[in-house]
Protein backbone atom coordinates (compact mmCIF):
# COMPACT_ATOMS: atom_id res chain seq x y z
CA UNK A 1 0.00 0.00 0.00
CA UNK A 2 1.39 3.27 -0.72
CA UNK A 3 1.60 6.38 1.95
CA UNK A 4 -1.41 7.58 -0.27
CA UNK A 5 -3.67 4.84 -0.35
CA UNK A 6 -2.89 4.25 3.20
CA UNK A 7 -3.76 8.04 4.45
CA UNK A 8 -6.91 7.75 2.42
CA UNK A 9 -8.51 4.63 3.60
CA UNK A 10 -7.65 5.36 7.19
CA UNK A 11 -9.09 8.62 7.52
CA UNK A 12 -12.43 7.00 5.47
CA UNK A 13 -12.78 3.84 8.18
CA UNK A 14 -12.35 7.09 10.96
CA UNK A 15 -14.80 9.28 9.49
CA UNK A 16 -17.51 6.57 9.58
CA UNK A 17 -16.19 5.35 12.74
CA UNK A 18 -16.29 8.90 13.82
CA UNK A 19 -19.85 9.57 12.59
CA UNK A 20 -21.70 6.59 13.75
CA UNK A 21 -19.60 6.39 17.61
CA UNK A 22 -21.56 10.27 17.68
CA UNK A 23 -25.33 9.17 16.26
CA UNK A 24 -24.89 5.68 19.04
CA UNK A 25 -23.25 7.55 21.74
CA UNK A 26 -20.14 4.88 21.95
CA UNK A 27 -17.69 6.93 20.22
CA UNK A 28 -15.46 6.38 17.75
CA UNK A 29 -12.14 4.41 19.22
CA UNK A 30 -14.32 1.57 19.94
CA UNK A 31 -14.42 0.57 15.76
CA UNK A 32 -10.91 2.55 14.65
CA UNK A 33 -8.55 0.05 16.59
CA UNK A 34 -10.11 -3.40 15.55
CA UNK A 35 -10.59 -1.47 11.54
CA UNK A 36 -6.72 -0.94 11.56
CA UNK A 37 -5.61 -4.04 13.74
CA UNK A 38 -8.15 -6.39 11.59
CA UNK A 39 -8.66 -4.82 7.83
CA UNK A 40 -5.07 -2.56 7.41
CA UNK A 41 -3.31 -4.98 9.60
CA UNK A 42 -1.59 -1.89 11.52
CA UNK A 43 0.00 -3.15 14.94
CA UNK A 44 -1.92 -2.58 17.96
CA UNK A 45 0.26 -0.54 19.58
CA UNK A 46 -0.17 2.36 16.41
CA UNK A 47 -3.81 1.35 16.32
CA UNK A 48 -4.43 1.98 20.20
CA UNK A 49 -1.76 5.36 19.80
CA UNK A 50 -3.81 7.12 17.09
CA UNK A 51 -7.31 6.80 18.82
CA UNK A 52 -6.21 7.77 21.47
CA UNK A 53 -5.05 11.18 20.11
CA UNK A 54 -8.91 10.82 18.37
CA UNK A 55 -10.64 10.17 21.79
CA UNK A 56 -9.13 14.10 22.99
CA UNK A 57 -9.93 15.25 19.86
CA UNK A 58 -13.65 14.13 19.84
CA UNK A 59 -14.17 15.36 23.77
CA UNK A 60 -12.74 18.65 23.49
CA UNK A 61 -14.25 19.20 19.66
CA UNK A 62 -18.13 18.89 21.28
CA UNK A 63 -17.09 19.95 24.67
CA UNK A 64 -18.88 23.85 23.95
CA UNK A 65 -21.43 22.02 22.26
CA UNK A 66 -22.55 20.21 25.77
CA UNK A 67 -21.75 23.26 28.17
CA UNK A 68 -24.71 25.16 26.22
CA UNK A 69 -27.12 22.22 27.08
CA UNK A 70 -26.24 23.00 30.68
CA UNK A 71 -26.26 19.32 32.37
CA UNK A 72 -22.03 19.20 32.81
CA UNK A 73 -21.44 19.08 36.40
CA UNK A 74 -17.71 20.41 36.49
CA UNK A 75 -17.03 19.64 39.94
CA UNK A 76 -17.96 16.15 39.87
CA UNK A 77 -15.92 15.59 36.75
CA UNK A 78 -13.16 17.19 38.18
CA UNK A 79 -13.14 15.28 41.41
CA UNK A 80 -14.13 11.64 39.32
CA UNK A 81 -10.77 12.36 36.88
CA UNK A 82 -8.47 12.22 39.96
CA UNK A 83 -9.34 8.44 40.12
CA UNK A 84 -9.23 8.22 35.67
CA UNK A 85 -6.22 10.26 35.61
CA UNK A 86 -4.59 8.02 38.16
CA UNK A 87 -5.73 4.84 36.58
CA UNK A 88 -4.81 6.01 32.91
CA UNK A 89 -1.35 6.57 33.69
CA UNK A 90 -1.27 2.71 35.07
CA UNK A 91 -3.24 1.71 31.99
CA UNK A 92 -0.41 3.16 29.79
CA UNK A 93 2.52 1.97 31.64
CA UNK A 94 0.79 -1.57 31.26
CA UNK A 95 0.52 -1.34 27.87
CA UNK A 96 4.00 -2.32 27.32
CA UNK A 97 4.62 -4.85 29.92
CA UNK A 98 1.17 -7.08 28.15
CA UNK A 99 1.96 -8.70 25.18
CA UNK A 100 -0.28 -7.58 21.82
CA UNK A 101 -1.97 -10.82 21.84
CA UNK A 102 -3.49 -10.44 25.38
CA UNK A 103 -4.17 -6.55 24.40
CA UNK A 104 -6.20 -7.79 21.88
CA UNK A 105 -8.05 -10.17 23.97
CA UNK A 106 -8.78 -7.49 26.56
CA UNK A 107 -9.87 -5.26 23.70
CA UNK A 108 -12.30 -7.73 22.34
CA UNK A 109 -13.89 -8.17 25.69
CA UNK A 110 -14.79 -4.65 25.83
CA UNK A 111 -16.06 -4.76 22.86
CA UNK A 112 -18.58 -7.70 23.41
CA UNK A 113 -19.96 -5.02 26.33
CA UNK A 114 -19.89 -2.52 24.08
CA UNK A 115 -21.88 -4.20 21.50
CA UNK A 116 -24.51 -6.11 24.03
CA UNK A 117 -25.01 -2.12 25.01
CA UNK A 118 -25.58 -1.10 21.97
CA UNK A 119 -28.05 -4.07 20.65
CA UNK A 120 -30.12 -4.71 24.08
CA UNK A 121 -30.39 -1.63 25.89
CA UNK A 122 -32.37 1.44 25.16
CA UNK A 123 -31.48 4.92 26.58
CA UNK A 124 -31.94 3.70 30.28
CA UNK A 125 -34.83 6.12 32.24
CA UNK A 126 -33.44 7.97 34.71
CA UNK A 127 -34.32 7.49 38.41
CA UNK A 128 -35.63 10.18 40.77
CA UNK A 129 -32.74 12.54 41.44
CA UNK A 130 -31.61 11.41 45.14
CA UNK A 131 -30.30 13.54 48.07
CA UNK A 132 -26.76 13.41 48.56
CA UNK A 133 -25.37 11.14 50.93
CA UNK A 134 -22.79 12.33 53.84
CA UNK A 135 -19.32 12.12 51.49
CA UNK A 136 -20.95 13.65 48.82
CA UNK A 137 -22.40 16.39 50.73
CA UNK A 138 -18.87 17.15 51.84
CA UNK A 139 -17.31 17.17 48.56
CA UNK A 140 -20.47 19.26 47.54
CA UNK A 141 -20.69 17.09 44.40
CA UNK A 142 -25.00 18.46 44.65
CA UNK A 143 -25.93 20.38 41.30
CA UNK A 144 -28.83 21.06 39.61
CA UNK A 145 -30.04 20.96 35.58
CA UNK A 146 -33.03 23.05 33.69
CA UNK A 147 -36.27 21.14 33.85
CA UNK A 148 -39.23 22.28 32.82
CA UNK A 149 -38.69 26.05 32.75
CA UNK A 150 -36.75 25.77 36.39
CA UNK A 151 -34.10 23.59 38.12
CA UNK A 152 -34.06 20.32 38.84
CA UNK A 153 -31.81 19.35 41.99
CA UNK A 154 -29.96 16.37 42.53
CA UNK A 155 -27.48 15.05 44.75
CA UNK A 156 -25.22 11.84 44.81
CA UNK A 157 -24.56 8.84 46.45
CA UNK A 158 -21.46 5.97 47.02
CA UNK A 159 -18.50 8.07 46.12
CA UNK A 160 -16.06 5.30 47.09
CA UNK A 161 -17.88 2.84 44.42
CA UNK A 162 -17.87 5.36 41.95
CA UNK A 163 -14.35 6.73 42.06
CA UNK A 164 -12.96 3.21 42.20
CA UNK A 165 -15.17 2.48 38.87
CA UNK A 166 -13.74 5.44 37.04
CA UNK A 167 -10.51 3.97 37.98
CA UNK A 168 -11.14 0.84 36.35
CA UNK A 169 -12.17 3.17 33.08
CA UNK A 170 -9.39 5.00 33.63
CA UNK A 171 -6.95 1.91 33.12
CA UNK A 172 -9.12 0.69 30.28
CA UNK A 173 -8.67 4.33 28.62
CA UNK A 174 -5.11 4.10 29.32
CA UNK A 175 -4.39 0.36 28.20
CA UNK A 176 -6.86 0.59 24.84
CA UNK A 177 -6.78 3.63 23.96
CA UNK A 178 -10.34 4.46 24.02
CA UNK A 179 -12.57 6.92 25.63
CA UNK A 180 -14.28 4.24 28.02
CA UNK A 181 -17.08 6.53 28.20
CA UNK A 182 -19.45 3.77 28.61
CA UNK A 183 -18.04 2.76 32.21
CA UNK A 184 -17.74 6.61 33.54
CA UNK A 185 -21.39 6.78 32.66
CA UNK A 186 -21.81 3.52 34.56
CA UNK A 187 -20.06 4.54 37.56
CA UNK A 188 -22.03 7.78 37.37
CA UNK A 189 -25.62 6.75 36.92
CA UNK A 190 -25.55 3.71 38.61
CA UNK A 191 -23.34 3.64 41.14
CA UNK A 192 -23.64 7.22 42.26
CA UNK A 193 -27.06 7.75 41.16
CA UNK A 194 -26.63 10.80 39.62
CA UNK A 195 -29.01 11.56 36.53
CA UNK A 196 -28.14 10.57 33.08
CA UNK A 197 -27.95 12.99 30.91
CA UNK A 198 -25.58 14.84 33.60
CA UNK A 199 -23.72 11.22 33.74
CA UNK A 200 -23.42 11.81 29.66
CA UNK A 201 -22.27 15.13 29.21
CA UNK A 202 -20.11 15.14 31.93
CA UNK A 203 -18.57 12.35 30.83
CA UNK A 204 -17.18 13.41 27.82
CA UNK A 205 -16.06 16.29 29.32
CA UNK A 206 -13.69 13.90 31.41
CA UNK A 207 -13.08 11.46 28.48
CA UNK A 208 -10.40 13.91 27.32
CA UNK A 209 -8.78 14.86 30.55
CA UNK A 210 -8.10 11.31 31.15
CA UNK A 211 -6.78 10.79 27.64
CA UNK A 212 -4.07 13.23 28.20
CA UNK A 213 -3.10 11.31 30.98
CA UNK A 214 -1.86 8.94 29.25
CA UNK A 215 -0.68 10.95 26.04
CA UNK A 216 2.56 11.60 27.35
CA UNK A 217 3.62 8.13 28.18
CA UNK A 218 2.05 6.96 24.48
CA UNK A 219 4.15 9.75 23.30
CA UNK A 220 7.65 8.86 24.29
CA UNK A 221 7.00 5.06 23.57
CA UNK A 222 6.13 6.05 20.04
CA UNK A 223 2.82 4.30 20.18
CA UNK A 224 1.50 7.94 18.46
CA UNK A 225 3.02 7.48 14.90
CA UNK A 226 2.31 10.38 12.83
CA UNK A 227 1.37 9.05 9.60
CA UNK A 228 -0.99 7.06 11.05
CA UNK A 229 -2.81 9.26 14.26
CA UNK A 230 -3.15 11.80 11.17
CA UNK A 231 -5.90 10.33 9.18
CA UNK A 232 -7.55 8.81 12.35
CA UNK A 233 -7.53 11.97 14.22
CA UNK A 234 -8.58 14.21 11.13
CA UNK A 235 -11.37 11.61 9.80
CA UNK A 236 -12.77 10.64 13.07
CA UNK A 237 -13.03 14.57 14.19
CA UNK A 238 -14.66 14.97 11.16
CA UNK A 239 -17.13 12.12 11.54
CA UNK A 240 -18.29 13.08 14.76
CA UNK A 241 -18.82 16.56 13.87
CA UNK A 242 -21.04 15.49 11.22
CA UNK A 243 -22.52 13.14 13.23
CA UNK A 244 -23.32 15.74 16.20
CA UNK A 245 -25.15 17.51 13.67
CA UNK A 246 -27.31 15.32 12.43
CA UNK A 247 -27.91 13.55 15.58
CA UNK A 248 -31.50 14.66 16.18
CA UNK A 249 -32.64 13.06 12.60
CA UNK A 250 -31.31 9.89 13.02
CA UNK A 251 -33.35 6.55 13.64
CA UNK A 252 -31.39 5.67 16.36
CA UNK A 253 -32.97 2.49 16.92
CA UNK A 254 -32.16 0.57 13.68
CA UNK A 255 -28.79 2.66 13.72
CA UNK A 256 -27.99 1.22 17.13
CA UNK A 257 -28.48 -2.51 16.25
CA UNK A 258 -26.62 -2.25 12.77
CA UNK A 259 -23.44 -0.03 14.81
CA UNK A 260 -24.22 -2.94 17.94
CA UNK A 261 -24.05 -6.37 15.47
CA UNK A 262 -20.36 -4.77 13.82
CA UNK A 263 -19.12 -4.05 16.91
CA UNK A 264 -20.03 -7.68 17.82
CA UNK A 265 -18.27 -9.75 14.89
CA UNK A 266 -15.01 -7.45 15.67
CA UNK A 267 -15.26 -8.54 19.26
CA UNK A 268 -14.83 -12.20 17.89
CA UNK A 269 -12.73 -11.08 15.18
CA UNK A 270 -10.31 -9.46 18.20
CA UNK A 271 -10.29 -12.06 20.62
CA UNK A 272 -9.92 -15.30 18.22
CA UNK A 273 -6.90 -13.57 16.35
CA UNK A 274 -5.65 -12.57 19.94
CA UNK A 275 -6.20 -16.62 20.35
CA UNK A 276 -4.14 -17.37 17.56
CA UNK A 277 -1.38 -14.77 18.27
CA UNK A 278 -2.33 -13.52 14.76
CA UNK A 279 -2.73 -9.84 15.89
CA UNK B 1 -19.44 39.39 36.09
CA UNK B 2 -18.77 37.74 39.10
CA UNK B 3 -17.37 34.13 37.94
CA UNK B 4 -19.21 31.36 38.59
CA UNK B 5 -19.20 27.47 37.33
CA UNK B 6 -21.56 27.94 34.25
CA UNK B 7 -19.93 30.54 33.00
CA UNK B 8 -16.21 28.82 33.97
CA UNK B 9 -17.92 25.80 31.85
CA UNK B 10 -18.82 28.27 29.05
CA UNK B 11 -15.37 29.89 29.22
CA UNK B 12 -13.88 26.33 28.99
CA UNK B 13 -15.62 24.86 26.39
CA UNK B 14 -15.24 27.55 23.96
CA UNK B 15 -11.08 27.52 24.49
CA UNK B 16 -11.54 23.40 23.87
CA UNK B 17 -13.34 23.84 20.60
CA UNK B 18 -10.93 26.61 19.60
CA UNK B 19 -7.41 24.56 20.47
CA UNK B 20 -8.85 21.46 18.66
CA UNK B 21 -9.99 23.54 15.57
CA UNK B 22 -5.98 25.17 15.71
CA UNK B 23 -4.60 21.27 16.18
CA UNK B 24 -6.52 20.26 13.66
CA UNK B 25 -5.56 23.00 11.27
CA UNK B 26 -1.61 22.13 12.03
CA UNK B 27 -2.05 18.56 11.25
CA UNK B 28 -3.89 18.97 7.97
CA UNK B 29 -0.51 21.31 6.89
CA UNK B 30 1.78 18.95 8.03
CA UNK B 31 0.04 15.97 6.62
CA UNK B 32 -0.45 17.79 3.28
CA UNK B 33 3.27 18.43 3.20
CA UNK B 34 3.86 14.83 4.31
CA UNK B 35 1.83 13.23 1.07
CA UNK B 36 3.33 16.13 -1.21
CA UNK B 37 6.40 14.60 -0.46
CA UNK B 38 5.94 10.68 0.17
CA UNK B 39 2.78 9.88 -1.65
CA UNK B 40 4.17 6.57 -3.11
CA UNK B 41 6.23 5.37 -0.49
CA UNK B 42 5.30 1.57 0.40
CA UNK B 43 3.98 2.08 3.77
CA UNK B 44 3.25 -1.20 6.31
CA UNK B 45 2.62 -1.16 10.27
CA UNK B 46 2.60 -4.55 11.04
CA UNK B 47 5.20 -4.63 13.13
CA UNK B 48 5.75 -1.86 15.70
CA UNK B 49 8.99 -0.35 15.51
CA UNK B 50 9.88 2.70 18.51
CA UNK B 51 10.05 5.83 16.53
CA UNK B 52 13.55 7.67 16.65
CA UNK B 53 13.75 10.97 19.21
CA UNK B 54 12.75 13.07 17.16
CA UNK B 55 9.11 12.51 17.77
CA UNK B 56 9.08 11.03 20.84
CA UNK B 57 10.05 14.25 23.07
CA UNK B 58 8.59 17.26 23.42
CA UNK B 59 12.43 19.12 22.28
CA UNK B 60 11.95 16.82 19.56
CA UNK B 61 9.09 17.59 18.05
CA UNK B 62 9.45 21.34 18.54
CA UNK B 63 12.89 21.01 16.43
CA UNK B 64 11.54 19.06 14.30
CA UNK B 65 8.63 21.22 13.19
CA UNK B 66 10.32 24.37 13.42
CA UNK B 67 12.95 22.64 10.51
CA UNK B 68 9.18 22.48 8.55
CA UNK B 69 9.54 18.32 8.61
CA UNK B 70 6.12 17.01 7.60
CA UNK B 71 6.27 14.50 10.40
CA UNK B 72 7.28 16.85 13.10
CA UNK B 73 4.24 19.39 12.03
CA UNK B 74 1.93 16.78 12.63
CA UNK B 75 2.86 15.85 16.09
CA UNK B 76 3.70 19.49 17.07
CA UNK B 77 -0.41 19.57 16.08
CA UNK B 78 -0.65 16.59 18.13
CA UNK B 79 0.76 18.23 21.27
CA UNK B 80 -1.64 20.95 20.71
CA UNK B 81 -4.39 18.76 20.91
CA UNK B 82 -2.99 16.79 23.91
CA UNK B 83 -2.50 20.17 25.50
CA UNK B 84 -6.05 21.57 25.71
CA UNK B 85 -7.37 19.25 28.17
CA UNK B 86 -4.55 20.43 30.17
CA UNK B 87 -4.82 23.92 29.67
CA UNK B 88 -9.12 23.11 30.49
CA UNK B 89 -7.69 21.86 34.23
CA UNK B 90 -5.71 24.45 34.35
CA UNK B 91 -8.77 26.94 33.65
CA UNK B 92 -10.88 25.55 36.32
CA UNK B 93 -8.14 26.10 39.03
CA UNK B 94 -8.28 29.77 37.80
CA UNK B 95 -11.75 29.82 37.87
CA UNK B 96 -12.20 28.16 41.26
CA UNK B 97 -9.69 30.53 42.66
CA UNK B 98 -11.78 33.16 41.52
CA UNK B 99 -14.94 31.54 43.29
CA UNK B 100 -12.63 31.26 46.34
CA UNK B 101 -13.52 27.43 46.49
CA UNK B 102 -10.68 26.25 48.48
CA UNK B 103 -11.28 22.63 48.39
CA UNK B 104 -11.87 22.35 44.54
CA UNK B 105 -9.40 24.83 43.88
CA UNK B 106 -6.79 21.98 45.46
CA UNK B 107 -9.07 19.18 43.75
CA UNK B 108 -8.03 20.31 40.31
CA UNK B 109 -4.28 21.09 41.43
CA UNK B 110 -3.94 17.38 41.89
CA UNK B 111 -5.58 16.20 38.77
CA UNK B 112 -3.24 18.89 36.89
CA UNK B 113 -0.23 17.52 38.88
CA UNK B 114 -1.38 13.88 37.85
CA UNK B 115 -1.44 15.36 34.14
CA UNK B 116 2.06 16.62 34.30
CA UNK B 117 3.78 14.06 35.84
CA UNK B 118 2.98 11.69 33.39
CA UNK B 119 3.68 14.27 30.28
CA UNK B 120 7.20 15.25 32.36
CA UNK B 121 7.71 11.61 30.68
CA UNK B 122 8.24 12.95 27.33
CA UNK B 123 10.44 16.42 27.62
Amino acid sequence: MTALEFTVVVWALSALAGFLGALTGLGGGVVVVPALTLALGVDMKYAIGASLVSVIATSSGAAAAYVREGFSNIRIGMFLEIATTLGAVAGAILVGRIGTHALAIIFGLVLVQAAYQALFKAAPESGLPVASDALATRLRLNGDYPAGGGRQKYGARNVRTGFSIMFTAGVLSGLLGIGSGALKVIAMDRAMHIPFKVSTTTSNFMIGVTAAASAGLYLVHGYIDPRVAMPVMLGVLAGALVGAKVLVHARARTLRFVFGAVILILAVEMIVNGILGKV
Amino acid sequence: MAMDDRRLETIIGRLLQVGVLLAAAVVTIGGAAYLVQHHADRVEYRHFVPGGPDLCTFPGIVRSAAHFESLGIIQFGLLILIATPVARVGLAIAGFALERDRLYTVVSLIVLLILLASLLHAT
